[in-house]
């Protein structure tokens, strides 16, 4: 149950993008296509188990017995860059098709700061192990979800005739404004 | 040799013609999540400003150590130093303020605008154009999150730096301070940030067409 609703809520109720603001670059940026919209959220989700798995392993167990709190950012920002590079590197091997699906994602992903925010996070809060695969799983979900709705959104919106200043970016605002309002409506979920 | 523009210059483009969130739309994710009062906004974007001038200088210095293969690797080392500091010294000097913040604070490490800066420009001049061109921008980034901060706090709650300034006739709009608010508040300035651009480009080729219709010999002269 305490499972269930910590997916939930990072999933859905405080959806990363659209309520803590983490990981808004790749969400104005790749939210063109909708097939490029789910391979990123696919890799992104991906990168997000692996994380919570590697922060909380070296948080828990490397940084706090030692008394090494203060190390926390170079850290994690480490771990992370490396650990991205090296899933690269095994897709690549591995899955030719799946490399080709993710693989131009796959490096912008060390600079998302949903990634960096997750490892933070699940830190802040004391997750266990458990709850920390699931908090990023649930995170990685919630990311998906938005990052596709608003590739559907986009994708309609093209033909729409919108006044000039407002082209690009203003726009996508607006409606992930409007989609922010929308999941608002979950917060009494719990 | 490109003819370099003034040092002073160097600060002042910062602010409005490279303004980190206005025109580059870098650093999304703080301008848009901190800025629920203006007291916020202006902690984010001090404590990014310092992050950015000390790294900068330091990329700026270290520029022909670093082997361009591993420079990322660097860069973000180094910057990850800085963002360590100013987390520790905002939990021992302003515990409040860094409770407001979050994980805001360490999340300045990924912040796009540090690292677009280090490579785009401390990464090629020196140490002294570097340091102003990050003064200039972490003010350029200072005014848009005052901005933001301060339309979200004075229709969300009625007040400026903690001031009432809206008498209690004025309905709080809930919605302001809420992370919807923070999207539309952005996509307006945006929005009239462009429109003020592209009248100003009007203008000025406006002005150009006129001048060329009152003596085409003379501009076709001077181009030649």
């Amino acid at each position: 149950m305490e499972l269930l609703i910590i997916f939930l809520s990072a999933s859905i109720i405080n959806n990363f993008v659209l309520s803590y603001f983490l990981g808004i670059c790749p969400f104005i940026g790749v939210s063109n296509k909708i097939s490029s919209a789910i391979s990123m959220g696919l890799a992104t989700t991906f990168v997000m188990i692996l994380t919570a798995i590697v922060s909380w392993l070296l948080y828990f167990m490397i940084l706090i017995p030692y008394n090494l709190e203060f190390l926390q950012i170079p850290s994690f920002i480490l771990v992370i860059a490396s650990l991205v590079q090296f899933v690269e590197m095994v897709i690549k091997k591995v899955s030719q098709p799946l490399y080709h699906a993710l693989g131009i994602f796959l490096p912008l992903i060390t600079t998302n700061c949903a990634i960096l925010g997750l490892a933070l996070l699940l830190s802040m809060r004391n997750y266990s192990f458990l709850e920390s695969i699931v908090f990023g799983f649930g995170a990685g979900t919630g990311f998906t979800l938005a990052l596709v709705i608003m590739a559907s959104i986009r994708e309609e919106l093209e033909l729409a005739d919108v006044p000039k200043a407002f082209q690009g970016a203003p726009i996508t605002l607006v409606v992930a404004g409007i989609l922010a309002l929308a999941f608002m409506g979950f917060a009494g979920m719990i | 040799m490109k003819k370099q523009i003034s040092l002073w210059q160097e600060f002042i483009k910062g602010l409005w013609e490279i303004n980190p969130s206005f025109k580059q739309i870098l650093g999304m994710c703080p301008t848009l999540a901190v800025t629920v009062s203006v007291i916020n906004g202006i902690a984010m974007a001090l404590a990014t400003t310092f992050v950015l001038f000390f790294s900068s200088i330091m990329i700026s210095m270290l520029k022909k150590l670093i082997p361009s293969q591993v420079r990322i690797a660097a860069y973000i080392v180094i910057i990850a130093t800085f963002v360590t500091v100013a987390d520790l010294v905002m939990k021992a000097k302003f515990p409040e303020l860094s409770k407001a913040l979050g994980p805001f604070v360490p999340l300045i490490v990924v912040n796009c605008i540090i690292l677009g800066r280090a490579e785009a420009f401390a990464s090629k001049n020196n140490v002294l154009r570097s340091a102003l061109d990050a003064l200039g921008n972490g003010a350029g980034f200072l005014i848009a999150l005052v901005t933001m901060g301060g339309i979200r706090e004075l229709f969300g709650s009625r007040t400026l730096l903690g001031y009432q300034i809206l008498s209690d006739f004025f309905n709080p709009l809930l919605v302001m301070i809420l992370p919807a608010g923070a999207f539309f508040t952005f996509a307006l300035l945006m929005g009239s940030a462009n429109a003020f651009t592209n009248r100003k480009n009007k203008i000025a080729r406006e002005k150009i067409s006129q001048k060329y219709q009152k003596s085409p010999e003379k501009i076709l002269n001077s181009e030649v």
